[in-house]
C-alpha cells in the first residue's frame, strides 16, 4: 500500500489528454512496468446515504481482486456498507503547482458559505 | 501438564465436533499464512477467513459442549474442548489437517471447503437446534465470501501463466483423494438426519460437486478421477500431521492451565 497522500505512479497531469477510454495511453503507462500490479485507489461508505471516501490504496491484479482486497483491507472493523475501487491512473489530479491559482482565489468570499441562514435539522450531512 | 478431557459418544455431540473441529483445524493452517503470503492485502484477507472460522468454531463448540451436559455428559467450554482433547477425539476431516502447502494448495482447499461449509450452514440454518441454526445464519455469510475469494484464485492461476497452471493442477490432484471423505456419510449422520439436528453430509454431494466442476472448468483444470482411498478423520484416525498441530496450537494452555492474556 502506498501513502495515500502521495500521487499515484503514472497519474495523468490535468490538462493532459483524458486517459479513459484509450486503451493505448493506459497501455503504454503500464508498459513500463507490467510485472507490477496496478495500484487502486479505494473508496469506501461507511452507511447508506453518506458518500465514498477515499481511504488509501493497494495493489491488485484485475478489478475482482481489488473489491475485494479493499473489503479484508479497509472494511474488518465495519467500517463500510459499500467499496469502490478505481485504478489509480485513470485518475486525472490537478497540478499541485496550479494550487495558488486554482484555489487561493476562494479565500475572500465569505458569501458564498451558506452562513446565513439555518439549514432543516433532517439534512444531516450537508 | 494439563490432563486430557475425553468427551462424550454421542452421535450429535460427534456431529457438531465435526464442523467445530473442521472450522479450528482450517483456521489454525489458515493463520499459518500470517506473514508469509504472497502480498500484504491478501496476509490480511487470509487473517480474516482463519478469525472467521475461529468464530464458527467456538461457537459450534460451545454448543457441543452444552449439548454433551444437557445428554448427561460432563459440561466442557469451547477453550477445554479445543485445547485439551488428544489428537483421537478430534473430529475434523484429513482434508484440513494436510500441511499448508503452496499458495495454489491453500486456495484450492479453501475453494472445496468453503463451498462444502456454505452447503452445511444452509441446511444447518433449519436445524432443529435453535442455537446451531443461529450459528449457521451468521456463518453461510462469511463462507460465502470465502468461496468467492478462492474461487477467483483458483480460476485466476489455473488460468494463468504456465508456472500457476501446473501449481493448481498440482494441488488438485494431490488433495482430490481427501475430497471423498467430506461426503460420507455414516451412523452419526443418520441420527443427525432423523433427529433433525442437520444433513447427512453425502446429502451435499451434488449440489458441491456442480459447484467445484464448474469453477475448476472455468480453470481449466482436469478433474483427477475417483479412487478408493478414504480418509478417516472425521472417525477420528487421521494423518501423521494433526498431531504437530496439536503440540503447536495446545502447548500453552496444557503447560499453563487457564493461563489468559
Amino acid at each position: 500500500m502506498s501513502d495515500v497522500d502521495s500521487p499515484p505512479p503514472g497519474r495523468p497531469k490535468a490538462g493532459s489528454a483524458p486517459s479513459g477510454g484509450s486503451a493505448a495511453a493506459s497501455a503504454a503507462s503500464a508498459g513500463a512496468q507490467v510485472r507490477e500490479w496496478p495500484l487502486w485507489e479505494v473508496f469506501v461508505r461507511s452507511k447508506a446515504g453518506l458518500d465514498h471516501k477515499h481511504c488509501g490504496s493497494l495493489h491488485a491484479a484485475d478489478p475482482q481482486m481489488a473489491i475485494q482486497l479493499a473489503r479484508d483491507v479497509y472494511t474488518r472493523r465495519q467500517e463500510g456498507t459499500s467499496v469502490w475501487v478505481v485504478r489509480s491512473d485513470q485518475i486525472v489530479a490537478s497540478d499541485p503547482a496550479d494550487k495558488a491559482a486554482y484555489f487561493d482565489p476562494m479565500a475572500d468570499k465569505v458569501y458564498r458559505h451558506p452562513t446565513f441562514y439555518e439549514l432543516p435539522k433532517s439534512l444531516d450531512h450537508m | 501438564m494439563q490432563a486430557s478431557i475425553h468427551v462424550s459418544r454421542e452421535p450429535s455431540v460427534q456431529y457438531l465436533l465435526r464442523i467445530g473441529d473442521t472450522c479450528l483445524i482450517l483456521a489454525q493452517r489458515l493463520a499459518e499464512w500470517c506473514g508469509h503470503a504472497p502480498i500484504v492485502e491478501e496476509d490480511i484477507a487470509l487473517s480474516n477467513m482463519a478469525l472467521d472460522l475461529v468464530g464458527q468454531a467456538r461457537a459450534v463448540l460451545t454448543r457441543a459442549g452444552k449439548l454433551e451436559a444437557e445428554l448427561g455428559g460432563a459440561m466442557h467450554d469451547e477453550d477445554q474442548l479445543a485445547f485439551l482433547r488428544d489428537e483421537r477425539d478430534f473430529r475434523n476431516l484429513t482434508l484440513v489437517e494436510l500441511p499448508r502447502g503452496d499458495f495454489a494448495a491453500t486456495m484450492l482447499r479453501n475453494f472445496a471447503l468453503a463451498t462444502f461449509l456454505k452447503l452445511l450452514w444452509l441446511k444447518l440454518e433449519r436445524s432443529a437446534d435453535a442455537e446451531l441454526a443461529g450459528i449457521a445464519g451468521k456463518a453461510v455469510k462469511e463462507a460465502r465470501y470465502h468461496q468467492e475469494h478462492a474461487a477467483d484464485w483458483v480460476v485466476r492461476l489455473g488460468d494463468g501463466n504456465d508456472e500457476s497452471a501446473a501449481r493448481m493442477q498440482a494441488a488438485l490432484y494431490g488433495l482430490w483423494p481427501y475430497v471423498a471423505e467430506i461426503f460420507e456419510s455414516d451412523d452419526i449422520d443418520e441420527q443427525a438426519s432423523a433427529t433433525g439436528l442437520g444433513p447427512r453430509w453425502s446429502e451435499l454431494r451434488d449440489d458441491w460437486r456442480v459447484e467445484f466442476s464448474d469453477v475448476i472448468a472455468a480453470a481449466r483444470l482436469v478433474l483427477p478421477a475417483d479412487r478408493p482411498f478414504r480418509s478417516t478423520g472425521k472417525s477420528g484416525r487421521h494423518s501423521e500431521h494433526l498431531g504437530y498441530i496439536l503440540a503447536e496450537m495446545q502447548h500453552l494452555q496444557r503447560s499453563f492451565p487457564g493461563g489468559v492474556w
